[in-house]
């Protein structure tokens, strides 16, 4: 559909915009498939080894520092702990966004756009902030 | 037999969630008082059982999948209904059932992005402005989401899927391109073109602050409720930003991820991710909205509308009446 004006307009830098958002919708997809890929393998091995618990959801709990901070939810995941899998999987499906804000940001900076580089350090920031730092 | 204890044991304190052996006792116990409130609250006829991990991933995972096709359908979203479904249908606390939501909500958010961004309609720059207000606002959701009483929130969820339903049934009329641009619009370069019938459209855009404001209210909600609150963001975009509607949802879509990921990593570290209830939720949403996608071009609509909006207002019923008793 797009096609069809790209002959007409002369206007490239958006059309190279276009094209790297293109790239960076696909990678998100991408990163949602491997993200997915991830969970499924932990959750198999969860269901396997604790599918007969009692799935105890009802109250709330505070999880232990494995599966609630990145360093343990590696450090699980490297020991092949079926649910610091599944975390791992979600974190990364976390990430995909800020991804995406991060690929942003390099296209503002090809663009030389400086009012919209800040712009999207700022909301990196915040998100990178949340991500690492975040017991707000 | 010793050395299994010792195996439980030991599992005991690695994953404290879902197995145990002293602690299971405890959490037994307090889910037949959780029942116990909600039957003399509710004077339900039975009480529920103690789910296994299996059963409740089954179930969850059912109902995601159903969500997430309906949500793909319609073009609501599923997120929207995994909360009450969690919370209402299958009392899971409702910590878990944001941090589960808000999962599924970034993994649509992101699925889709590719297929959006290919029709050319997504306006980038008022995206990333915008994302300034609705991730300050998720984080200050996050910040504030402990102290609010569940059953107030309760309402409030309550009253967003009062007002989804109500939104989904309002025509999409489309309004002609905005002319006047705000001038804060102008110096922001936020006026932009969108393919149409008869070539790229030049729009411009209007009420910059109201809609940066609308914006923040919206990451508020999003963290509060682990929604991605897609009815307020196209609200203000198309109805106070004056922005054409393909471009109001698309570049929403654009935005839903990022909002939902600033509370998903605060709650992460707050333990509201719970391994066992986001893996269903996110792996149920996702293939449904996958294959609604599929779907799209062949299912009549108007039913679905109908039978998401009769859906989405029951679940309304539910939590209004939940959180004005005090059950959630």
């Amino acid at each position: 559909m797009s096609e069809s004006h790209r002959g007409r307009t002369n206007d490239t830098p958006r059309l190279s915009e276009h094209a790297l958002e293109q790239f960076i919708g696909r990678l998100l997809q991408i990163g949602v498939l491997v993200s997915a890929f991830v969970v499924v393998v932990g959750g198999i091995g969860l269901l396997v080894r604790y599918g007969g618990a009692p799935a105890d959801v009802q109250s709330f709990r505070t999880e232990p520092s494995e599966l609630s901070t990145l360093g343990g939810i590696v450090r699980g995941a490297y020991g092949l702990d079926s649910q610091a899998i599944v975390q791992l999987g979600l974190v990364l499906l976390i990430a995909t966004p800020m991804v995406r804000v991060a690929l942003t940001l390099v296209a503002f900076l090809w663009q030389r756009d400086r009012l919209y580089v800040w712009i999207t350090a700022f909301v990196l920031t915040l998100l990178v902030y949340g991500l690492f730092w975040g017991r707000a | 037999m010793e050395r299994g204890t010792r195996a439980i044991r030991i599992r005991d304190q690695a994953d404290a969630d879902v197995s145990g052996t002293r602690r299971l006792d405890r959490s037994q116990l307090d889910g037949r008082q959780h029942f116990m409130r909600s039957d003399r609250k509710h004077s339900a006829p039975h009480r529920l059982p103690v789910m296994t991990i299996l059963t409740l991933a089954a179930v969850v995972g059912l109902g995601s999948f159903g969500a997430g096709l309906l949500g793909a359908l319609t073009g609501l979203g599923g997120g929207i209904v995994v909360v009450p479904l969690l919370t209402v249908l299958l009392h899971v606390d409702f910590r878990y059932a944001i941090g589960a939501s808000l999962v599924s909500v970034i993994a649509t958010s992101s699925g889709a992005a590719a297929a959006y961004v290919r029709e050319g309609y997504t306006n980038i720059r008022v995206g990333i402005f915008l994302e300034v207000a609705t991730t300050v606002g998720a984080l200050v959701g996050a910040a504030i989401a402990g102290l609010i009483p569940t059953s107030a929130l309760g309402i409030l969820f309550g009253l967003m899927l009062l007002y989804s339903a109500y939104r989904m049934f309002r025509s999409n009329d489309d309004h002609p391109p905005s002319t006047a641009p705000d001038p804060l619009a102008t110096r922001l370069r936020l006026n932009s073109t969108y393919p149409t019938a008869s070539g790229m459209q030049p729009y411009a855009v209007e009420g910059v602050l109201p809609g940066f404001g609308l914006m923040f209210v919206a990451g508020i909600l999003s963290a509060l409720l682990g929604i991605g609150s897609g009815v307020v963001k196209v609200l203000a975009m198309d109805r106070t930003m004056k922005l054409p509607f393909k471009v109001s949802t698309t570049t929403s879509n654009f935005m839903i991820g990022v909002t939902a990921a600033a509370s998903a990593g605060v709650y992460l570290h707050r333990g509201y991710i719970q391994p066992v209830v986001a893996l269903p939720v996110m792996i149920g949403v996702l293939t449904g909205a996958l294959v609604g996608a599929r779907l799209l071009t062949t299912a009549s609509t108007r039913w679905l509308r109908i039978l998401f909006t009769a859906v989405v207002v029951v679940l309304a019923g539910e939590m209004l009446y939940k959180g004005a008793s005090g059950a959630l």
